[in-house]
């Protein structure tokens, strides 16, 4: 990927929006999904890949010239899984409870393609500064997806947002059921399937090749 | 003996990895477009896993838990924040060495299996149920069981999606859900199948 005819400013916001990861490139939705039950969850995930994925990228981008390719990924995963332990000390030590909800999937932002993605593609022909703001972006777009997918899973299964109950008790005294199923696993599936039918129909997104 | 089946029934239908954790997500979407790939790649992941579960519970056990270490006179040592970066080395080699050894030994399972278990290394699935394993506190004879019940959960979700995908070939999807979010609503309603086995006890 040539850097050649991209600001900065572009490198930014290219993997927020436009060529946004978990919508677009169909990567790193492993462990997109099942933290997305609750909005605090989804975000604190979002804040956490998004540094993972920004300071892997610059670290990589700093070291490319000397890792030598054949054994790139292995170097790649150390730098990653070294930095997600730092990120899983500090929810430990701050944020025990959601840490504790988290739980296996802050490890598993190791295997999340979206981090070696960008580190492949990107951070092994680009400069620091480029690299950040690209990790940084891609860690950005993956934020949004999994925050939207919280709030509607959120709102429609328990009537909260960010555990405050938003759902009128006169609407719940009318009647008015959660829907369970958007707390299940299939919700999250069926969520994430519609955003993405949404988002090619938008104008101005390129279509997802077949 | 009965604890065990009732975990091997839950790990594949019940807690399936792959339908409600979400895990091993990105080969599912990948590879899932060819039968027979599916079946190979899931072989592959069923045989990983059944190698790697009780490889990582050890190395957890007698290097990594707090006091693991007492056997070398280091007990006050807690290393267990080194799981993630351990567990991801221990299955890349694991991973190399099996290729390495079924190369050698078995020329028709490695040109059956051979070409996914390089993928096989950055699969959530593997590492996902490694940390499961530690945090559900399982035995050593539970883990093999949790990593077969696993591996052949997600064989068996990977697989239906690629037959699913089949007879969907010629249904008229509409633009835009065509490919990549058909393939999510689908998984959601194999999820929603697989709910129904949750009543189930032995």
């Amino acid at each position: 990927m040539s850097n050649g005819n991209l600001t900065l400013k572009e490198t930014f916001f290219r993997g927020i929006w436009k060529e946004n990861p978990v919508a677009y490139q169909v990567l790193g939705i492993c462990s997109a999904l099942a933290v997305t039950v609750q909005m605090k969850t989804a975000i604190v995930m979002g804040i956490a890949l998004t540094l993972v994925t920004g300071a892997s990228n610059l670290i990589i981008s700093l070291l490319r010239k000397q890792i030598p390719p054949t054994i790139r990924i292995i170097v790649e995963l150390t730098v990653i899984a070294s930095l997600v332990i730092v990120i899983d000390q500090v929810l430990q030590a701050f944020l025990y409870d959601i840490s504790k909800q988290l739980s296996v999937f802050v490890g598993l932002i190791i295997t999340n393609c979206i981090v070696l993605g960008r580190a492949e593609a990107f951070a092994l022909a680009n400069p620091p500064l480029p690299s950040l703001l690209d990790g940084l972006g891609n860690g950005l777009g993956y934020s949004l997806v999994l925050v939207a997918v919280a709030v509607v899973r959120e709102l429609l299964g328990s009537g909260k947002l960010m555990g405050i109950a938003v759902v009128p008790q006169v609407w719940l005294e009318a009647g008015y059921a959660h829907m369970g199923l958007m707390t299940l696993a299939p919700g999250a599936f069926f969520i994430i399937g519609l955003l993405v039918w949404l988002k090619n129909s938008l104008p101005g997104a390129s279509h997802e090749q077949k | 003996m009965t604890d065990l089946l009732s975990l091997f029934i839950n790990s594949v239908f019940i807690g399936n990895i792959l339908l409600s954790y979400f895990l091993g997500m990105c080969s599912f979407i990948a590879v899932s477009n060819n039968i027979e790939t599916s079946v190979g790649l899931g072989f592959a992941v069923i045989f990983v896993l059944t190698i790697t579960a009780p490889a990582n519970w050890a190395i957890y056990h007698y290097l990594l838990a707090p006091g693991a270490l007492s056997w070398a006179g280091l007990g006050h040592l807690d290393l267990s924040f080194l799981k993630y970066i351990t567990f991801i080395a221990v299955i890349a080699a694991i991973v190399q060495a099996v290729e390495m050894i079924i190369d050698r030994y078995s020329p028709v399972l490695y040109s059956a299996l051979g070409v996914f278990l390089p993928l096989i290394a950055v699969n959530c699935a593997i590492l996902g149920t490694a940390l499961f394993m530690v945090e559900r506190e399982y035995t050593l004879m539970e883990s093999i069981v949790f990593g077969a019940g696993s591996g052949t959960g997600w064989m068996l979700a990977i697989v239906a999606m690629a037959t699913i995908k089949k007879k969907m070939r010629y249904a008229d999807v509409p633009d835009g859900l065509d490919g990549f979010g058909i393939t999510m609503i689908v998984g959601g309603l194999m999820a929603m199948a697989f709910m129904m086995f949750s009543g189930i006890t032995l």
